[in-house]
C-alpha cells in the first residue's frame, strides 16, 4: 500500500498533553510542516514559552530553549545574534506575549530582529486555569473576571498584530484563525510566509493565530470554533497587516 | 605588552574579549557604563556582537539564548540593574548554561547611590534568585586583578556549566590603574558544548539539544538538584581563592574584599608603626567562601581577635562567623551608604580591640 | 615614595586629566599608580575631583583623605579640600579666579595665575596644564618629559600640533615655582 500522508517527521512521537479539542496541536503541527517544506530543521531553533504550550520543547523535533515568562523574544535574540543563519522562532501564548513579555516583543519588532513569533491567541490563560488574558473579550468571563470582563475597570482587549505593524521594523504580520479548514491553510501558508521573510532577513515577522481553549471557556471544542468565529474574529480582523 | 593605564570597566571589558567573550548584552547604568561602551566599540572590529536590551530583564535572558546557542556571553551591570537580572540568573543556573555577569555594586536598598558599596554580598553568594543554587562569585581588588581574573570567570562557567559573577564596588570600575594584559599560559581544559542549540537533525552526531529549567516532576528536579549539589562541593573543594598577608603569628585578623582590603592594607601598615600586629584575609572567591584559610588563622595561639571591614552592615561578616565558630571574637566596621572607613579609623578600631584585650 | 594627590575644580576645568596625566607619567616610570575619579552628577558642571596616588610600593588604598598635596582649580574646590592636606603638605591655589588664601599655617600655598597665563598663551584651555606644570616643579614626583609623554598620548599622533602649546603651559606653570 502506497502511504499518502504521515504526520510530519519535525514533530516527536512524544504524546501531548494538551487538552481534548485544544487547538496547540494543529498550530504545532503548522509549525512544524512549514520547518519541514522548508527544509531548514538542521538549522532552526524554536523558543519556548511559559504557558499551556511550556512542554513544546519535547514535540518539536528540533533544537529548543524553553524562556522565562515572556522573554522568548529576548532568548530568541540571544540565538540569533549568535547565529545568524539559523531559524529562529518564539511560540507564546497571549499571556506571555501580551501581557508579561510586553516589552520584549515590541522590542524585538522595534529592532526589527530576524526572528519569527508564532503567537497563539486564546483569549485567555489556560495553563493557570483560566484568568483573564489582555486579550480577553470584553464581558468574557474567565475566574479573574467573574463577571465578564469590564473595561472600565481593566481595558479592553488588546490587538497585538495591528500594534506591531505600526512598528518599522516588522516585515510581516498576519492574523488567522483555526476555525475552519480553509483557515487552517491559510495559517499555514502565513506561518510559511513569516518564515520565508526571516531567511530572506527582511526583518521582524509575526503570526497571530486565533485559537479554542474549550477547557477553560466552559465549551465543547466545535461550540468553542463557533464562539472563536462569532466573537473572536469580529473584534480581532483576519488578514495581513505588515508586509514589506 | 607594555602596560596601560585604564579603568577597572574597560580593563574588564577588554580582557572578557581577550578570554573569547565575543557577545554582550546590557543595558546602561552608572557606575558600570565603560562597560557596554568598550563593548560597543569593540565587538564590531572582531566579529562579535553588541546589543543594547530593552531592560537588564531582557539583557539577561539574551544571555540565556546566547550562551544555549553555545557562545561566550557575558553582561554588565549595576546593584539595582542586577535585582532586575535575578530571574534570568536563576534560569541560567536551572539550565546549567554558562555566563559571566559583572557586577559593578552602587549603594541599595532600592535606588540608592552612585557611590561604591557592597551590600549585594548577600544576593551574590546566597543565590540571588529563588531556588536552590549557588554562582562563583569573583571579587577583584585592583584593576590588574580585574583584568587577570576574566579569563577565569569564562573558563569557570565553562567548566562547571555556572553562571559566575565579578563582584566588585564602583570603586574597582571607575579607578584607572595601570594593567598589562597576559597570555593566558596554562589554559584550562574545557568540555566540548554538546548541549548547545546550533540546529540539528536526525543525522547530528549529537542528541537533539533541549536548554531547559524546567523539572516538572519530583524525580527529575530531585536529579538536576542532586547534581547541582554535587557540582557545588566540588568548586568549593578545587576553586578557592583567597590573598593572605601578614597573617601568620598576626594579633588581629582583618577580613575584607575589593577596594577595602587595600584600605586594610595601609591600615595594617599604620598598625605596624604602633607595634601591633595585623594580617589580612582577603577572600578573592566569595562564594565559594576561604572557610577554611580563616578557621586555620583564627585558630592561631597569637590572634586575640578578627575584624571584618565591609562598604555594607555586616554581610560577609556572617561567613567569618561561621568559619571561625565562635573560637576568637569577631568585630565588625563598616556601615552602608557608600561610607568608606579610612586607614586610620580602621587602625583606631584594632587599638581600642586591643586595649580591651589586654 | 607615596604621593597622594587631590586634584579638584569645576567640571570642564580639566581637573581629572590633570591627575590622569600625572598617573600616566607615573606609570611610565614603572611607580605604581592609581586614579580615582569622583563620579556621578557632579560630573555635569559642578565640581570634579580626582585621586591620584604615587608610590615606589603597591597603593594599598586608592582613596586619599589625607593628602601630601591638593590642587584647587576654583573657590569652592579650596574651601572642600584645605582641610584635606597633611600638616606640612602643600596646597596649590588657581589665584587667577580664588581670591582666597589658605587658611592653614601649617601647609605651605602656592598661588598660581593659570587662567591669565593660559590667555597669554592664547589657549585658555591650557590653565590646567599650567597648574600641572607647577606641581610637577614642587613636588618632583614625575619628570616633566614624561609629562608631555602622557599628553601626546592622550591627545594622540593627529593633535601632535599641540604639543609644544602644552610644553610652554607646563613651563610657565614651573617658573612660577622656580619664581616663588
Amino acid at each position: 500500500m502506497t502511504k499518502v500522508f504521515q504526520k510530519t517527521k519535525l514533530l516527536t512521537d512524544e504524546v501531548m498533553h494538551y487538552c481534548p479539542g485544544c487547538t496547540h496541536g494543529i498550530v504545532h503541527r503548522l509549525v512544524a510542516e512549514a520547518i519541514d517544506e522548508l527544509g531548514v530543521q538542521g538549522k532552526t531553533v524554536g523558543v519556548v514559552p511559559v504557558g499551556c504550550a511550556v512542554f513544546a520543547y519535547k514535540y518539536f523535533n528540533i533544537d529548543t530553549q524553553e524562556a522565562a515568562h515572556g522573554r522568548a523574544p529576548a532568548v530568541a535574540t540571544g540565538i540569533k545574534r549568535v547565529h545568524p543563519d539559523n531559524v529562529v522562532f518564539t511560540y507564546q501564548g497571549d499571556g506571555d506575549l501580551a501581557s508579561i513579555g510586553t516589552a520584549e516583543i515590541v522590542q524585538a519588532a522595534h529592532r526589527g530582529e530576524k526572528i519569527t513569533a508564532i503567537f497563539v491567541n486564546n483569549a485567555i490563560y489556560g495553563m493557570t486555569g483560566g484568568q483573564m488574558a489582555p486579550t480577553t473579550l470584553v464581558g468574557q468571563k474567565t475566574t479573574t473576571s467573574p463577571y465578564g470582563r469590564d473595561k472600565d475597570h481593566c481595558g479592553s482587549p488588546i490587538r497585538m498584530s495591528e500594534m506591531l505593524a505600526t512598528i518599522e521594523g516588522s516585515a510581516y504580520i498576519e492574523r488567522v484563525a483555526l476555525n475552519n479548514n480553509a483557515n487552517i491553510m491559510k495559517a499555514k501558508r502565513a506561518i510559511k510566509k513569516a518564515f520565508e521573510t526571516q531567511i530572506a532577513k527582511k526583518g521582524f515577522s509575526m503570526i497571530e493565530v486565533l485559537s479554542t481553549c474549550p477547557t477553560n471557556w466552559g465549551k465543547s471544542p466545535v461550540e468553542a470554533m463557533e464562539w472563536l468565529e462569532e466573537n473572536m474574529i469580529p473584534y480581532y480582523p483576519l488578514g495581513v497587516k505588515k508586509e514589506v | 605588552m607594555a602596560k596601560k593605564l585604564m579603568k577597572g570597566c574597560e580593563a574588564i571589558a577588554e580582557a572578557a574579549i581577550r578570554a573569547g567573550c565575543k557577545f554582550f548584552f546590557g543595558y546602561p547604568i552608572t557606575p558600570q557604563n565603560d562597560i557596554p561602551e568598550h563593548m560597543a566599540a569593540r565587538l564590531p572590529q572582531i566579529g562579535g556582537c553588541f546589543l543594547q536590551a530593552e531592560s537588564e530583564v531582557a539583557a539577561i535572558n539574551m544571555v540565556y539564548g546566547a550562551a544555549g546557542a553555545g557562545a561566550r556571553v557575558m553582561t554588565s551591570s549595576s546593584s539595582c540593574g542586577i535585582s532586575l537580572k535575578m530571574e534570568g540568573i536563576t534560569f541560567i543556573a536551572g539550565a546549567e548554561l554558562p555566563c559571566v555577569i559583572v557586577n559593578m555594586m552602587r549603594g541599595g536598598p532600592g535606588l540608592g547611590s552612585i557611590q561604591a558599596s557592597q551590600g549585594d554580598y548577600f544576593q551574590a553568594t546566597k543565590g540571588g534568585g529563588h531556588g536552590d543554587y549557588h554562582m562563583i562569585v569573583l571579587a577583584p581588588a585592583s584593576v590588574q586583578e580585574a583584568s587577570d581574573i576574566m579569563q577565569r570567570a569564562f573558563d569557570l562557567a565553562d567548566i562547571y556549566r555556572t553562571p559566575v559573577m565579578l563582584l566588585a564596588d564602583g570603586i574597582i570600575g571607575q579607578m584607572m590603574e595601570p594593567v598589562e594584559f597576559h597570555e593566558q599560559e596554562s589554559k584550562r581544559e574545557l568540555p566540548e558544548k554538546l548541549w548547545a542549540t546550533t540546529g540539528w537533525t536526525p543525522d547530528s552526531c549529537r542528541k537533539r539539544a533541549v536548554v531547559n529549567s524546567l523539572y516538572i516532576t519530583n524525580e527529575e528536579l530531585d536529579t538536576l538538584n542532586q547534581r547541582l549539589q554535587s557540582r557545588y562541593r566540588e568548586i568549593q573543594k578545587n576553586e578557592v581563592t583567597v590573598e593572605e598577608y601578614n597573617t601568620e603569628n598576626a594579633e588581629f585578623i582583618l577580613c575584607a574584599y575589593g577596594t577595602i582590603a587595600r584600605i586594610c592594607k595601609s591600615a595594617i601598615t599604620l598598625l605596624a608603626g604602633e607595634g601591633v600586629k595585623a594580617g589580612l584575609i582577603r577572600p578573592i572567591t566569595l562564594w565559594p567562601f576561604p572557610s577554611d584559610t580563616v578557621k586555620k588563622a583564627a585558630e592561631q595561639e597569637s590572634v586575640k581577635a578578627l575584624l571584618t571591614v565591609e562598604i555594607s552592615s555586616g554581610q560577609m561578616l556572617e561567613d567569618v562567623r561561621l568559619a571561625v565558630n565562635g573560637r576568637k571574637e569577631t568585630a565588625f566596621l563598616g556601615r552602608p551608604g557608600s561610607y568608606l572607613p579610612s586607614a586610620e579609623e580602621i587602625a583606631q578600631t584594632v587599638l581600642r580591640m586591643r586595649r580591651m584585650h589586654s | 615614595m607615596l604621593e597622594q594627590n587631590i586634584f579638584a575644580g569645576f567640571g570642564g576645568q580639566g581637573v581629572l586629566l590633570m591627575g590622569q596625566l600625572l598617573a600616566y607619567a607615573g606609570m611610565l616610570e614603572d611607580k605604581h599608580v592609581s586614579w580615582l575619579p569622583s563620579y556621578g552628577p557632579e560630573m555635569r558642571g559642578g565640581t570634579a575631583n580626582c585621586s591620584v596616588v604615587i608610590s615606589d610600593r603597591p597603593v594599598a588604598s586608592p582613596i586619599v583623605t589625607k593628602a601630601s598635596s591638593v590642587v584647587v582649580m576654583n573657590r569652592p574646590s579650596l574651601d572642600k579640600f584645605e582641610s584635606f592636606v597633611q600638616p606640612g603638605g602643600t596646597i596649590f591655589i588657581n589665584s587667577s579666579i580664588i581670591d582666597k588664601k589658605a587658611e592653614r599655617d601649617d601647609i605651605s600655598a602656592f598661588y598660581v595665575e593659570c587662567n591669565k597665563i593660559a590667555e597669554e598663551l592664547g589657549n585658555p584651555k591650557v590653565a590646567n596644564m599650567v597648574m600641572l606644570g607647577a606641581f610637577i616643579q614642587k613636588t618632583g614626583c614625575v619628570d616633566f618629559e614624561n609629562v608631555l609623554k602622557a599628553i601626546l598620548n592622550k591627545l594622540g599622533e593627529q593633535k601632535a600640533n599641540l604639543i609644544p602649546l602644552n610644553r610652554e603651559a607646563l613651563k610657565r606653570g614651573a617658573a612660577c615655582i622656580s619664581q616663588s
